[in-house]
């Protein structure tokens, strides 16, 4: 390169139309370094970082997701010719399909942020207004299905036992062992219903009878089963089955 | 700056020669983002294949009929729960260098490196004919021939199609338009499907070109500068 002619710009934008071998060399690995900061992402490879670091994105996708959740919003309904046959409408247990509950002595149970904590019987809760709803039921593994939904709103519920509807969950334990939480948001969804009917009929055992979770707006884990206990809270000590094995906390769709 | 050319000289005893032309193809944010988007897009093909495991249909779940048995060993996290971890952090990676690379592009300008447009149909043909029938080699007078732009270009729509068609899966609810518009939630699960072997069809190529092409061509791609440029 004669020097006289070209002075050197190796920091500015522009490039000197000739350069020496060795010029060329460096601006090469110079521009080889810039990149090198794409192995940072070799991290996820190191077993040590690796769950906290997916953990934290999951953690992202979540905290999205509730910024994508509108309350207004509601999940698609269909006909009832785009209804699943009830039949071919899995049951998807967790472990039993039925455990067992005794109906005669069933109550749900309300503890937490309420005003008026205690035992509410099945009468208690059909009191309140049906609200009947053809939805979609997705489950985590991919498939999904329409199915016919019969229950009071949750919020109607929440606003019977006198809720603190500033409480940030709703929790939720089952016959089964089964837990689930859900936010608050959600949990006054108008489609988010105290489900104790399909397809006009009472909840069949397998499909969490007597009282269920319907929410068209969650994955399908999250619609607990064979309820025994409900809990406002504005802590949760544990978020659900699934999610404390490593899913989705929020999973809305 | 992409297309600046330079001429590589070596001094001799008296006199200096140039011995390369090297032309600087690849700006430094497309680098990354290209191999940013690389290693998303391999976490995301495993990890997908690994939910699609879980359920391998796109038909009723009663009765169910598997479409294929994908083996575990060519698939991302072990489980769904680990999978949906890989797949959901991963996202948010391939979708933001996406964001990136074609923000850059279009407000950079550098589009028109890689964007197929209509000026480039009629050296299409010729192209075909030389890589798949031993025609004569066309003249290369930028960076990219057009079917090298064609291929490009329907990657980056295939790359927007498969981030519309996953959020048509995972948020049909506040998404429903974006469902609806793929036919509904089963479809866009389909499209979602198709939308990644058409990508790894377009990888499989990319990859056969990159070995065929040699060093130069490939370490472009890292540094930027393209060393015995073909124009």
């Amino acid at each position: 390169m004669n020097a006289q002619e070209k002075p050197r710009t190796t920091r500015s934008k522009s490039f000197d139309p000739v350069v020496t071998e060795r010029k060329f060399g460096q601006v090469s690995r110079r521009e080889l370094l810039k990149v090198a900061p794409v192995v940072a992402l070799g991290a996820f490879a190191i077993p040590a970082l690796q769950e906290p670091l997916l953990k934290r994105g999951l953690a992202f996708s979540d905290w999205a997701s509730g910024l994508m959740f509108r309350r207004s919003h509601l999940a698609p309904t269909f006909s009832d010719a785009a209804l699943t046959p009830f039949a071919k409408f899995p049951i998807n247990g967790y472990d039993v399909d039925d455990p067992g509950v005794i109906f005669e002595n069933w109550t749900l149970t309300v503890t937490g942020s309420v005003q008026k904590p205690g035992d509410y019987t099945l009468a208690q809760i059909q009191a309140l207004p049906l609200q009947r709803q053809n939805t979609r039921h997705i489950c985590v593994e991919g498939w999904d299905v329409i199915g016919r939904f019969g229950g009071t709103r949750l919020s109607n519920f929440l606003q019977m036992i006198g809720a603190d509807l500033t409480a940030k969950f709703i929790t939720v334990a089952c016959a089964d062992d089964y837990y689930e939480s859900l936010d608050m948001a959600t949990a006054l969804h108008p489609q988010t219903l105290l489900c104790w009917e399909m397809y006009e009929r009472p909840l069949t055992r397998e499909h969490g009878a007597p009282v269920r979770l319907n929410i068209p707006t969650k994955i399908g884990y999250k619609q607990a089963k064979y309820l025994t206990d409900l809990k406002v809270t504005h802590v949760l000590d544990r978020v659900g089955y699934w999610e404390d094995q490593g899913y989705s906390e929020f999973y809305g769709l | 700056m992409s297309g600046a050319v330079v001429e590589i000289t070596r001094a001799k005893a008296d006199e200096t020669e140039t011995v390369a032309r090297a032309v600087y193809e690849h700006p430094l944010l497309v680098r990354i983002c290209h191999w940013i988007n690389a290693i998303a897009l391999f976490v995301m093909v495993g990890s997908g294949l690994q939910i699609f495991r879980a359920f391998p249909s796109f038909g009723a779940k009663i009765p169910q009929k598997d479409l294929l048995d994908w083996p575990k060993s060519f698939a991302i996290g072990g489980w769904l729960g680990g999978a949906l971890q890989w797949h959901l952090t991963f996202m948010w990676i391939y979708l933001a260098t996406g964001v990136i690379y074609l923000g850059y592009q279009i407000f950079s300008g550098n589009y028109r490196q890689v964007l197929f447009t209509r000026r480039d149909v009629p050296g299409v043909w010729p192209m075909v004919k030389h890589y798949f029938f031993f025609g004569p080699k066309p003249e290369m007078r930028e960076a990219y021939n057009p079917l090298q732009k064609h291929a490009y270009t329907s990657v980056i729509g295939l790359g927007v199609l498969s981030v519309l068609t996953g959020f048509a899966v995972w948020k049909p609810v506040q998404f429903s338009w974006l469902a609806w518009l793929m036919g509904g939630f089963h479809r866009a699960r389909v499209w979602h499907f198709l939308t990644m072997w058409a990508i790894l069809a377009f990888v499989l190529g990319h990859l056969v070109m990159v070995l065929l092409h040699g060093w130069n061509n490939f370490y472009s791609m890292l540094t930027g500068w393209k060393k015995d440029p073909e124009y």
